[in-house]
């Protein structure tokens, strides 16, 4: 039994587009998560959340593309596998993927039982129709979902239940690691909440032992994962436990995306939001340097010409800023750093690295439409 | 826009498609330059075969140059037909001679066997069976050695001063050949003639080019027609839809077929040219246009955007316009070449049935079709007049077809 | 060395009534199979308030929303304009009606006609105002001021199409449209449920700013009570077609009177509170059969 059940050193995988151009969707991500443990990932559209849940699977096809980086699931490491023997063996019984829209893709005119069956038969495993039914039986009774849905075509379910028959069908083979990718977006609030508990559920069980639950509402990441990673372009930017990372972020963005939260308790009426203004870097030519510089309120001269490094906080926390890290537990999103002398006490304590290579020409300026 | 173009000028099964009508068309334009005469000149006789035809008289009136190339056995061999070769090789059986004739073929090796019954050929030998039988076997030895013995023809012309009546004016030896580009009155049928001399590859040319057009009207009155109550009923809904989609029904429930044999019908046939042929099919086959039509403009009409343009105060007109046509455009264009393909093979159906445009001066596809068949075409073997005709049709339709499928793969990429 | 700029959400007094719906109720189908998507319900929204009707998916929102807006028929009530019936029956009456009245919806996606430049979009709205004939460089100037209403550059739009945008950004520019057409009316149909969390904080403060500076009347339509609390001075909630509670925002939150407002309630997961995931007050049995409508 390895340490980590999931482990990821500085992935990058990337898409090539249609023009031949590449996406680098994911530059540079790297976590450890051990047995019993959630990671939640946060951020905006478009930032690579869905990306990484793909990557992480090992299994890429066009226009995904893997480049470096290695990911290693329970001491077995799946990257460089024959994707064949990975689907065989790995797909749904090691790691499992649960997609955004998942839940809309069910081909309405076949039963639930059926994509059963199918998850089964790819993992060559034949049950004859007695032993399907009462095979999956035991299970929708595992994870306390009716077993009339077994029956039913896809149509005939609300939105709700279908997503977490789609959560049951994906769990089917127990595997290590479930990536939920935005299951409840999609869902009103009582709805969520009985997916939510179904996925909380799967864990206690041990039915899945690690969870990766993507979302952008942050009050609901921290109510399900104990730890949350801020996800800015294609990078972690901030990875700490749910706690610290919701009421104490250290990365001006995460410290940003905290203020837009709303929850209906006292008080939130009387102040603005916040919302952070600019749009993120187009990720088919990401700055070198910080790629919050351009809407960072925070920046200092040196953002703009070195590259940020993943830095650690005294209690282990991540972040990826090149402030010093006392200055950043001090600093609140509405505060501003005030004069011109002042900026240069902000001592920014981390060794200058200069740019890698000169592919790209680091212009923060250039932002992606959309 | 443009994106959409290039993408489907990519797609393998559009572009072979495309490429198939393209070449027609330019056949149809280009051929008749280098072709003498209209298409529907009577040149021929009832169905001459393909080929290359050269003026007799020609021949003899060009250079010959003696060859030293064996020509009897050629010729005797092409004198003589199947039936008379299979007749020689049963007087070899008969005769029960010592002869080595079962390894010959009667359909093949005409000039051998010629050969050997020249060479044994015997009147004495009595073979059993009537003496007609026998008499059969003479007749037969008499032509081939005429044919042989003939050692070139001397061509007369008449001439009342001489003697004889007749003046000669040359002798042709039986190894004197002409050079064909010396003729000069030639014809060359690539697909002979049909049951009225016709050149049916120049006939072809022109309908090919005419059946297009056909398809062309006719297309483009159905899925007029058909887009316009399509629109109309799915977008403005109530009792307008209500009774458009009873007449739209009410089409789809009479076979358009039927409706379409009456029309042809009830116009009388000195009036039924290629146009008014094509309108007719037009006429009858914008129902199930109308129908999908109508049914992707029910979905559109919810959408949002058109929420909005309501909201804005459009008017009917311009929200169809411009919020609901460009949606279906894509469709309508895919619906427009399958109205095209089966507008040409319902011309074709008509025609055989004798309800086609009824002109001597044209020809379609299915006019040649119908000809064929009523001069029996198929029982002469006169093969050139109908199967270039069916496949040509063949071919339409599949590059139609083949540029639909690409159509629906460029326009819904999910399906793949 | 820091100085707070968070800024303080005006909130205001309200009296004039400008819209008054009475009895209204939508039935769909015929027969048996007669659906009161929305029954009886009655409310008054009054100038310069920001409603919000907060529901499941299938109660009924976007129905009474269509009914107001007059894109659907009201099957029985009646709805009042200043106190008076509201006319709507001749095509000029219409016109008349939806120059006040303006909506923004759920999915960015679909609310585009995709065959249309962003361009096209500003300027059919510079068309409503009646102000076709100005000159280009003047309705440039009113598009470039509307997108920077919503934080977007007008430059950077041009010649562009809207799928080219992310939701957010879609959804704000919508915004731009009506801070163009200035409606007294702004319904928005969860205008946020598609956008992430980053751009709906956007979207929300837009809709205040466009309340505080034209005085529109805005219906919030949300399954989320904890956005209708932030943005609303009243809050409806609508429950299979009727509104089990309203009152100010401040009532219905903090005091909910309704169980259903209070399980509405503890189902919005909350950073304060621990979240009660044990609690089985609600329907395990959602077998819903095929339903219609959007969600
Ligand atoms: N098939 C693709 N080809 C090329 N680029 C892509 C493709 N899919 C996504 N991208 C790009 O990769 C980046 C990350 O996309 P991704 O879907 O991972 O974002 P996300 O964080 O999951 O966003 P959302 O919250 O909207 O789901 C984006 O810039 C996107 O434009
Ligand atoms: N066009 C329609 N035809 C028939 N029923 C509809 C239609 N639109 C909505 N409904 C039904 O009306 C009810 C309310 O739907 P809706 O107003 O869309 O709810 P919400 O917006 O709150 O999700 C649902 O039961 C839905 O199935
Ligand atoms: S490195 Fe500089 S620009 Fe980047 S987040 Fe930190 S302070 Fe802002
Ligand atoms: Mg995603
Ligand atoms: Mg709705």
């Amino acid at each position: 039994m390895a340490d980590y059940i999931l482990e990821v050193n500085d992935l990058k995988t990337r898409y090539v587009t249609r023009f031949r151009e590449n996406v680098y969707a994911v530059d540079g991500v790297s976590f450890k998560l051990k047995e019993g443990e959630t990671l939640g990932i946060a951020g905006e559209s478009g930032c690579g959340k869905s990306t990484l849940a793909m990557s992480l699977m090992g299994y890429y096809f066009p226009p995904l593309h893997y480049t470096s980086g290695s990911i290693i699931i329970d001491g077995r490491e799946i990257t460089g596998e024959d994707p064949e023997v990975l689907r065989r063996t790995a797909l749904g019984t090691e790691i499992a993927y649960i997609p955004q829209a998942a839940m809309n893709a069910l081909n309405p005119t076949r039963k639930i039982i059926k994509y059963i069956n199918d998850v089964l038969v790819a993992h060559n495993i034949r049950l004859n129709k007695k032993e399907l039914r009462e095979m999956a039986e035991e299970r929708l009774r595992l994870v306390n979902l009716p077993v009339e849905v077994l029956d039913r075509y896809p149509v005939e379910l609300s939105g709700g239940m279908k997503q977490r028959t789609v959560i049951a069908i994906s769990s089917l083979l127990s595997p290590k690691i479930l990536i939920a990718d935005e299951p409840s977006s999609a869902l009103d609030v009582s709805s969520q909440k009985l997916v939510i508990k179904m996925l909380l559920d799967l864990i206690d069980k041990g039915l899945v032992k690690s969870m990766i639950f993507i979302t952008h509402e942050l009050p609901l990441l921290y109510n399900v994962t104990k730890k949350i990673a801020v996800m800015y372009a294609g990078q972690f930017v901030e990875l700490g436990p749910a706690h610290e990372s919701v009421f104490e972020p250290l990365h001006p963005y995460a410290k940003g995306l905290m203020g837009s939260i709303i929850v209906p308790s006292e008080g939130i009426r009387d102040e603005h939001l916040v919302a952070i203004p600019g749009t993120p870097p187009n990720l088919k030519a990401p700055p070198q340097h910080c790629r919050f510089a351009a809407r960072c309120k925070f920046r200092q001269p040196l953002c703009d010409s070195v590259v940020v490094p993943e830095r650690f906080a005294s209690d282990g926390r991540l972040f990826r800023c090149l402030l010093p890290e006392a200055v950043l537990r001090e600093l609140k999103y509405e505060d501003q750093i005030k004069s011109k002398q002042e900026d240069a006490e902000v001592e920014l304590d981390v060794n200058i690295i200069p740019f890698a290579g000169d592919n790209g020409d680091g212009d923060s300026g250039k932002e992606s439409g959309g | 826009m443009k994106h959409r173009l290039r993408t489907t000028f990519q797609n393998t099964n559009f572009l072979v498609g495309f490429s198939i009508l393209i070449i027609l068309l330019l056949l149809t334009f280009v051929a008749p330059l280098f072709m003498q005469g209209s298409p529907l000149d009577m040149v021929g006789t009832l169905f001459n075969k393909p080929g290359n035809y050269v003026n007799r008289m020609g021949v003899i009136d060009a250079p010959k140059y003696p060859m030293s190339i064996e020509v009897d056995s050629i010729r005797l061999g092409a004198a003589v037909s199947n039936e008379e070769a299979a007749q020689m090789l049963e007087w070899f059986e008969k005769s029960e001679l010592d002869i080595e004739w079962k390894m010959l073929n009667p359909a093949k090796d005409h000039a051998e066997i010629v050969e050997l019954f020249l060479a044994n050929y015997d009147d004495s030998i009595r073979l059993p069976g009537t003496s007609a039988y026998r008499k059969g076997f003479t007749r037969l030895y008499l032509k081939v050695q005429n044919l042989l013995s003939a050692d070139g023809y001397v061509v007369q012309v008449e001439d009342s001063s001489s003697d004889s009546g007749y003046r000669e004016v040359t002798k042709i030896q039986s190894r004197d050949f002409t050079n064909v580009k010396d003729v000069p009155a030639r014809r060359f049928f690539l697909l002979g003639t049909d049951n009225f001399g016709r050149d049916v590859f120049h006939e072809l040319v022109s309908a090919i080019g005419n059946s297009l057009m056909v398809g062309l009207i006719a297309g483009s009155i159905a899925t007029t027609i058909g887009l316009l109550i399509g629109l109309t009923s799915g977008y403005v809904g109530g009792w307008v839809d209500n009774l458009l989609t009873f007449v739209t029904n009410m089409f789809t429930v009479i076979p358009s077929f039927v409706i379409l044999i009456l029309l042809s019908y009830s116009i009388s046939s000195s009036s039924r040219s290629i146009v008014v042929v094509a309108f007719v099919i037009g006429l009858t086959a914008w129902p199930w246009t109308a129908r999908s039509v109508r049914s992707q403009t029910l979905t559109l009409k919810n959408r949002d955007h058109v929420n909005i343009s309501r909201l804005s105060g459009f008017g009917t007109v311009r929200i169809i316009v411009t919020d609901i046509l460009p949606y279906v455009l894509s469709y309508v264009v895919m619906a427009y070449i399958l109205q095209i393909s089966s507008a040409i093979l319902a011309e074709a159906q008509l025609s055989m049935l004798g309800l086609g445009p009824s002109t001597t001066t044209h020809a379609t596809l299915g006019l040649m079709l119908s000809w064929s068949m009523q001069f029996q075409a198929p029982l002469s073997g006169a093969w050139w007049a109908f199967i270039p005709v069916v496949l040509s049709i063949a071919l339409i339709s599949f590059s139609m077809n083949l540029m639909n499928t690409g159509l629906d793969q460029v326009f819904n990429p999910t399906l793949r | 060395m820091t100085e707070t700029d968070r800024v303080k959400v005006k909130r205001r007094e309200l009296t004039d009534t400008f819209l008054e719906g009475k009895n209204m109720s939508k039935v769909y189908g015929m027969g048996r199979k007669a659906n009161r998507a929305v029954d009886n319900v009655n409310f008054k929204f009054r100038r310069g308030e920001i409603v919000s009707i907060v529901g499941e998916s299938g109660s009924g929102k976007t129905t009474l929303a269509k009914m107001i807006l007059g894109l659907t028929s009201i099957t029985e009530g009646q709805l009042e304009v200043h106190g008076q019936p509201r006319a709507f029956g001749t095509t000029a009456e219409k016109r008349e009606y939806w120059k006040n009245i303006q909506a923004i919806f759920q999915d960015p996606f679909s609310t585009y006609n995709v065959f249309s430049k962003i361009d096209k979009v500003l300027l059919n709205c510079i068309e409503l105002r009646g102000q076709k004939n100005l000159p280009y460089a003047q309705k440039v100037e009113i598009m470039t001021e509307a997108c920077s209403f919503v934080n977007l550059r007008f430059a950077e739009l041009t010649n562009k199409y809207p799928f080219e945008l992310s939701g957010g950004q879609m959804q704000r520019l919508m915004i731009a449209r009506i801070y163009i057409l200035k409606p007294k009316l702004l319904i928005a149909d969860e205008p946020t449920s598609m956008v992430d969390a980053c751009s709906r904080a956007t979207i929300l403060d837009m809709l205040l700013k466009l309340r505080d500076e034209e005085d529109m009347t805005i219906v919030f339509i949300t399954h989320d009570i904890g956005l209708a609390y932030y943005v609303s001075d009243t809050i409806y909630i609508m429950k299979s077609g009727q509104f089990v509670e309203q009152g100010t925002s401040d009532e219905v939150i903090l005091n909910p009177k309704s169980d259903y407002t209070k399980r509405l309630l503890s189902d919005v997961p909350s950073i304060y509170e621990p979240w009660d995931l044990s609690s089985d007050d609600v329907e395990e049995d959602e077998f819903a059969a095929a339903s219609g409508g959007d969600s």
